[in-house]
């Protein structure tokens, strides 16, 4: 069961105190995008052996939307981060990088 | 036969007898006994039967290893089967019986399995079960289920006496296992200062450096575990727990610790088993080692046990396990136990060592004590039945031939010993094979990862494959420092005798023909024998996790724990390969089994889930409702009167609530607040109406969709200010709908401002409903200065006001769900008891009765309404329902409004809303397919259609439905066929109409 | 007013702790701009209490204020003063973006007294209760449902969670508070 800081609260939050929510960085398409850009948005995830970023909610705590890069491998955890955001911070991918030098990025 | 001895016994107090029985006999012990010991103590060698051919079986182990030994324990409401009696701790009263036998443990006629057991070989089972299948279902079945398993199900209608409780712990450092690597290894954690705890299995201190002698520092091992845990003890930062097992390491550091607090205790008030949920930085694994049997001929009859076992009964409870034991080893550790029962005065008539070169300084010691030493010698059969009678001796490299018959009453066997790497390799810790010791251990260079990327579990002691006292403790003070991650300390010095090296022995005598390998147990608890592993490798199950669930090797409730390696070893020759090419199978959690009561905690009975309750909910319960769950609200299905059917009171709710005045309790639905400069833009993008042009004042129903265009909620929306609007949900969806709200907000629109807020329990909400509602509510607020105006021209038909009710603080919304003059009132919860109660009181003259769901799902099918969940089904949209006059074709953009966009969402094919009435007016079954004509591709009848929703009208008299038809609103007054799926081959025939069936121009509730 | 009642009306269990119900308190939900000058005002003249840091909750003897996430504050007022309260928050932040509601009646709140009250709400929470100090809130759950809670003293946890499942609650704590259950960490 994991733990995961949550960057708002500041607190180690037990798994069973946080929802998952699936990949990161998705791009919303809506009304007038093509069938393969809403096709890709709405249901092509990845589910890499390896470095993931995720969105996780502190359900049981302040109820806010962040982000974790995450090995879903290795189970380690290079950092966690605000939601608001396109991309992900570069602290972030520098931890990432710094395990992983081959590492390809995000996207 | 096993026997209490005069003397000796360092865990008991025998001035405390401890009375229990077994099989109903009457027996006795002593404080500190564990069931094992005491049973041993009172002769009582055979205590089961095995699992398949029901074989006689006594206790082979002293600890959490023992296969065999497990018993139906406690009466009533602690009934338990499987339990373990050498981890049973025994008190007064205690009473056990055997398992796995019938009708007696004496006499079982199970044992018939044994004569026939070659034809009962490894995958018996996956045999039988593949054909003929009708064999399986008559023959095989009912015989297997009155033979198999182990032990009796505890009776389904009896309620477990006991209270459980979960405890989360947080710490820096979690030691597990309390013998001297784990006491070691804490002291040397704790003194950084940091938050230390550890946790012991048993009720004692030290596992078995107290039974396997040497010195400590020069003092005995008893003395220095006292000293240590009493340093430990005075200590702020350590906490220290015994009866507590370490069951199971997960990721990021979390362990699952299960205390007994009250097995040995039982009804005593506390909870009988607490399940630690531990965080810890670093944790160490002190869990010590597992002694191997040997694998000879009859190595399960009573009375063969680990030498090991042997050792602790003597010196831990005074008890020994016959009075001529034979040793047989492949090591020198089992010269410990000649010694000891030596040194108890009973007999070793010989020690049979299979290494050709025999033993060290251990070996010269037993010469020495006059016991008479066997090098390169094997067992070639146990000679008895229930009980061991003798051995043959033979040589190892031979074939068994008989070289002498020794006489003797016990055999205590050595295979060396297996390192406990289960809490190791839990969370993913990888193991190297040992050549020399024979024997996996943990690999330190391929950790369990933590958080950070770091190892989290270090081994220690023994659990890390050192078997030396000085090396246990010098690598358990390096083990207990590194997960300090600071902080220098000297080992204690552990001093004992140099031991020479092992040999692997897996069978025994190495050329052992068939018949010997059939009588050669690997896994005692479920049968296995050598040649069951070598069938299953001659059958192709290469892969070790095949061979265990073809041959049940190593599964069940002990799951391998002295028999794994000598199998893995077994099949690894079978295969021609080296052991660490077969490799183990999954160590899995928890380590030993722990009680679902354990699993559970406090989760049971009242608590067992959180119900949700109203303000309202002790007046609906003390008024005979029967109540329903929605979520986890508890709402009020419908108010039988004295001897009346729930089908009546429901028809009774709808009747009154039409023609004169209902009360429903609607606090169940959601409430959400949706403020800020941003909100109407937003609102206009949850919704897929216009809800931005809502004027201040006013109500309108909404329709919710996911990404994927599915209908997924509705209510109604109010406007309450500029900024304000105020969304109902439905009931239960109040989280679900506020979490989707912050997420679009959070995650998509974060630079919109809105803010959403939950109002849902602040709010007491009563619909009044029915030709009298305005009447009640007037006359609540007759001689109340300032009361709200209800008229129908100062509240319109979707309309809301703030005001006084009565004495209330009211928000009136004049909005129907029934089609009847309707008013929803919510008041503060705090005030929603008195309300309704006011409601009830002052409703009197108007025919006030209260009403439940039923009732209020039967009128909005009467008029139509469509509802969460009967209609939708989460493939279902809002187009399907004839909802396009609550899709805005004017906005750009809404959740969903891409997704209906798909050539499927817009497939004129798709089934839609209609109504439904029956030729005869009788009710259609729920869920009831309507059927076309023909048959599709895969020779399936082609269906059309299915029933959404279906009711007895008690308004109309007759049976009403909706349902989602192909081309169904293009097909009005056409009949369709709905076969019926009772057995009885009937066709209900019913006629394609409008959904709205009562009032279709609304005429009731806009008055 | 005077027919406004509880979730539970003040009842109490003497266990090895003391569990009780609060009966009515006041509670104001606040969402804005916590960095906000007059926001920090307006909970100063609500509470008394200055705005409170991250995690934080800060008491005066006139309430408390609470931080619950980055945009929203958690007052603890007198119940029937309440919407007084939120009126004048809401006037005061006219022409800010914010959000103030009154929340009062959606709560119920207990305290467990006793030495060992961290211990019964350890029995419950993943949170680590131990390095809870007064004046920290921390947002989790007990059991299977959200809760709230912070330390008024040493000896005193005071725990907030939703009205509906107040009974719930009550009887969880009841059942972690039952003699016997001492677990003395």
């Amino acid at each position: 069961m994991l733990v995961l800081e949550c960057p708002y609260c500041g607190v180690m939050a037990d798994e069973s105190d946080l929802h998952g929510g699936g990949e990161a960085h998705l791009k919303r398409f809506g009304p007038g995008s093509s069938d393969d850009d809403f096709e890709t948005y709405l249901f092509m995830r990845k589910n890499p052996k390896g470095v993931h970023f995720e969105r996780w909610r502190h359900v049981s705590g302040c109820g806010k939307w962040f982000h974790a890069a995450r090995n879903t491998m290795t189970l380690e955890v290079y950092g966690t981060y605000s939601a608001q955001t396109y991309e992900p911070p570069q602290d972030i991918i520098d931890a990432v990088k710094a395990k992983h030098p081959e590492w390809e990025g995000y996207k | 036969m096993s026997t209490r001895l005069a003397n000796g016994g360092r865990l008991i107090d025998r001035s405390k007898v401890k009375n229990f029985t077994f099989n109903g006999k009457k027996m006795k012990g002593f404080e500190g006994d564990t069931l094992a010991s005491a049973l041993l103590g009172e002769g009582q060698t055979l205590v089961g039967r095995s699992f398949k051919y029901h074989r006689p079986r006594g206790i082979i182990a002293s600890g959490a290893e023992e296969p065999n030994a497990l018993v139906n324990m406690g009466e009533g409401g602690r009934f338990e089967p499987n339990q373990r009696v050498t981890t049973t701790e025994l008190f007064d009263g205690l009473t056990a019986g055997s398992q796995n036998h019938w009708p007696s443990l004496e006499f079982d006629v199970g044992v018939v399995n044994n004569y026939v057991a070659r034809w009962l070989p490894a995958g018996f089972y996956y045999k039988t079960f593949m054909f003929p299948r009708a064999g399986w279902k008559h023959v095989f079945e009912p015989i297997v289920r009155q033979s198999a398993g182990l032990g009796k199900a505890p009776d389904a209608e009896t309620f477990d006496a006991d209270r459980y409780e979960h405890y989360y712990h947080h710490t820096d450092i979690l030691v597990i296992g309390g013998g001297v690597a784990g006491l070691a290894a804490a002291l040397a954690a704790a003194k950084s200062g940091k938050k230390v705890m550890l946790i012991e299995q048993t009720n004692h201190w030290g596992g078995r450096a107290p039974v396997d002698g040497g010195t400590i520092d020069g003092k005995s091992p008893t003395e220095w575990v006292d000293a240590a845990v009493a340093e430990l003890d005075a200590m702020d930062n350590v906490t220290l727990r015994t009866r507590t097992m370490g069951a199971g390491v997960y990721d990021h550091g979390y362990v699952t610790g299960y205390e007994r607090v009250a097995d040995h205790t039982p009804g005593d008030g506390r909870p009988r088993h607490r399940l630690w949920r531990i965080r810890a930085g670093k944790i160490v694994t002190a869990t010590g080692a597992i002694e191997r049997p040997l694998s000879f001929a009859g190595n399960d009859i009573p009375g063969v046990m680990l030498a090991g076992a042997v050792r602790d009964y003597i010196v831990n409870w005074g008890v020994s396990a016959g009075d001529r034991v034979v040793v047989v080893t492949n090591n020198d550790d089992a010269y410990r136990t000649a010694l000891a029962v030596k040194a108890a005065g009973l007999d070793v008539p010989a020690i049979i060592d299979a290494r050709p070169n025999g033993g060290g300084a251990l070996a010269d010691a037993a010469r020495e004590a006059g016991i008479r030493v066997e090098n390169g010698k094997a067992i070639g059969m146990v000679k008895g039945g229930k009980s061991v009678t003798g051995v043959t001796l033979c040589a190892q490299q031979g074939e068994g031939g008989t070289l002498e018959e020794i006489k003797c009453d016990a055999v205590a066997m050595s295979g060396g010993w297996s390192p406990v790497v289960h809490l190791w390799s839990h969370c993913g810790g990888k193991l190297n094979w040992d050549e020399a010791n024979a024997m996996f251990r943990p690999d330190a260079s391929r950790p369990p990862l933590g958080a950070k990327g770091e190892g989290f579990v270090i081994p220690a002691g023994s659990a890390d494959g050192e078997f030396d006292l000085g090396a246990v403790l010098e690598n358990a003070v390096k083990a207990g420092l590194a997960a300090a991650g600071e902080g220098k300390m000297a080992a204690p010095k552990g001093e004992a005798e140099a031991e020479a090296p092992m040999t692997p022995v897996w069978i025994m005598p190495q050329g052992a023909g068939p018949k010997k390998r059939m009588k050669m147990w690997l896994d005692y608890q479920n049968d296995v024998k050598v040649s069951d592993v070598q069938l299953a490798a001659r059958e192709g199950y290469e892969s070790v996790e095949h061979t265990k669930r073809y041959t049940t090797l190593g599964m069940a409730t002990d799951q391998g724990k002295i028999s794994n390696i000598n199998g893995l070893a077994v099949l690894s020759d079978a295969l021609g390969q080296p052991i660490p090419s077969t490799g183990t199978t999954t160590f899995r959690p928890p380590y030993t089994p722990i009680s679902m009561g354990s699993i559970a905690g406090e989760a049971r009975a009242e608590i067992f889930q959180p119900i949700r309750r109203t303000p309202m909910h002790e007046w609906h319960e003390e008024a005979g409702a029967y109540m329903e769950p929605v979520g986890h609200w508890r709402r009020p299905y419908c108010y039988p009167k004295q001897g009346e059917s729930h089908e009546d009171a429901v028809y009774r709710e709808v009747l009154n609530t039409r023609e004169n005045l209902g009360l429903l309790d609607a606090s169940t639905l959601g409430k959400l607040i949706v403020r800020g400069p941003d909100a109407g833009k937003f609102m206009d993008m949850m919704y897929t109406n216009m809800m931005s042009n809502l004027a201040v004042g006013k109500c309108r129903y909404g329709l919710m969709c996911s990404e994927n265009g599915f209908l997924s909620d509705d209510g109604v929306v109010a406007r309450i200010d500029e900024d304000t609007w105020l969304c109902h949900t439905t009931s239960g969806g109040a989280d679900r709908i506020h979490g989707w709200m912050e997420e679009w907000l959070q995650t998509e629109w974060w630079d919109w401002k809105v803010y959403v807020a939950n109002v849902t329990e602040q709010l007491a909400q009563v619909a009044v409903v029915g030709p009298n509602a305005r009447k009640v509510l007037e006359k609540l607020n007759a001689g109340v200065e300032g009361g709200m105006d209800l008229s129908a021209e100062a509240l319109p038909f979707m309309q809301w006001r703030d005001g006084k009710i009565g004495e209330f603080d009211a928000r009136a919304y004049r909005i129907s769900f029934s089609g009847e003059l309707s008013y929803e009132i919510a008041v503060p919860a705090s005030q929603g008891r008195a309300f309704w109660d006011a409601l009830i009181e002052a409703g009197e003259e108007f025919g006030v009765m209260p009403y439940g769901t039923e009732c209020l799902h039967i009128m909005r099918a009467e008029k139509g309404f469509i509802m969460i969940g009967d209609e939708t089904d989460g493939t279902v949209i809002p187009q399907d329902l004839g909802l396009n006059w609550a899709i805005s074709k004017k906005k750009e953009d809404f959740l969903g409004k891409r997704a209906q966009l798909r050539s499927h969402m817009t497939d004129p094919e798709r089934w839609k809303l209609v109504g439904l009435e029956t030729l005869d007016g009788s009710v259609l079954p729920d869920g009831a397919y309507a059927q076309g004509e023909g048959v599709n591709e895969n020779g399936q009848k082609v269906v059309i259609g299915r029933v959404t929703s279906t009711y007895y009208s008690p308004t109309l008299k007759k049976g009403i439905a909706m349902g989602l038809i192909k081309h169904g609103p293009d097909r009005m007054g056409e009949v369709i066929s709905f076969p019926t799926v009772d057995g009885t081959n009937t066709v209900i025939k019913a006629r394609i109409c409008d959904p709205v069936f009562y009032d279709k121009d609304g005429e009731k509730q806009n008055v | 007013m005077s027919k406004a009642q509880s979730a539970w009306n003040g009842v109490s269990f003497d266990g090895y702790c003391r569990v009780e119900e609060q009966s009515l308190v006041g509670m104001i939900t606040v969402r804005g701009d916590l960095a906000s000058k007059k926001l920090a005002k307006a909970v100063k003249d609500a509470t008394g209490a200055k705005m409170p840091g991250q995690g934080e909750i800060l008491s005066s003897d006139k309430g408390r204020a609470a931080w619950m996430s980055p945009d929203e504050l958690l007052l603890i007022v007198d119940h029937a003063e309440a919407p007084g309260i939120i009126d004048a928050m809401a006037a005061a932040l006219a022409d800010e973006h914010a959000l103030v509601v009154n929340v009062s009646d959606a709560r119920a709140v207990f305290h467990v007294k006793g030495k060992a009250a961290r211990e019964v709400v350890a029995k419950l929470s993943p949170a680590d209760v131990s390095v809870m100090a007064p004046g920290m809130l921390r947002r989790t759950r007990i059991a299977q449902v959200p809760a709230a809670f912070h330390m008024v003293d040493e000896e005193t946890a005071e725990l907030v969670c939703f009205r509906s499942v107040g009974q719930y609650a009550y009887d969880l704590l009841k059942d972690a508070a039952l003699p016997g259950g001492e677990v003395w960490v």
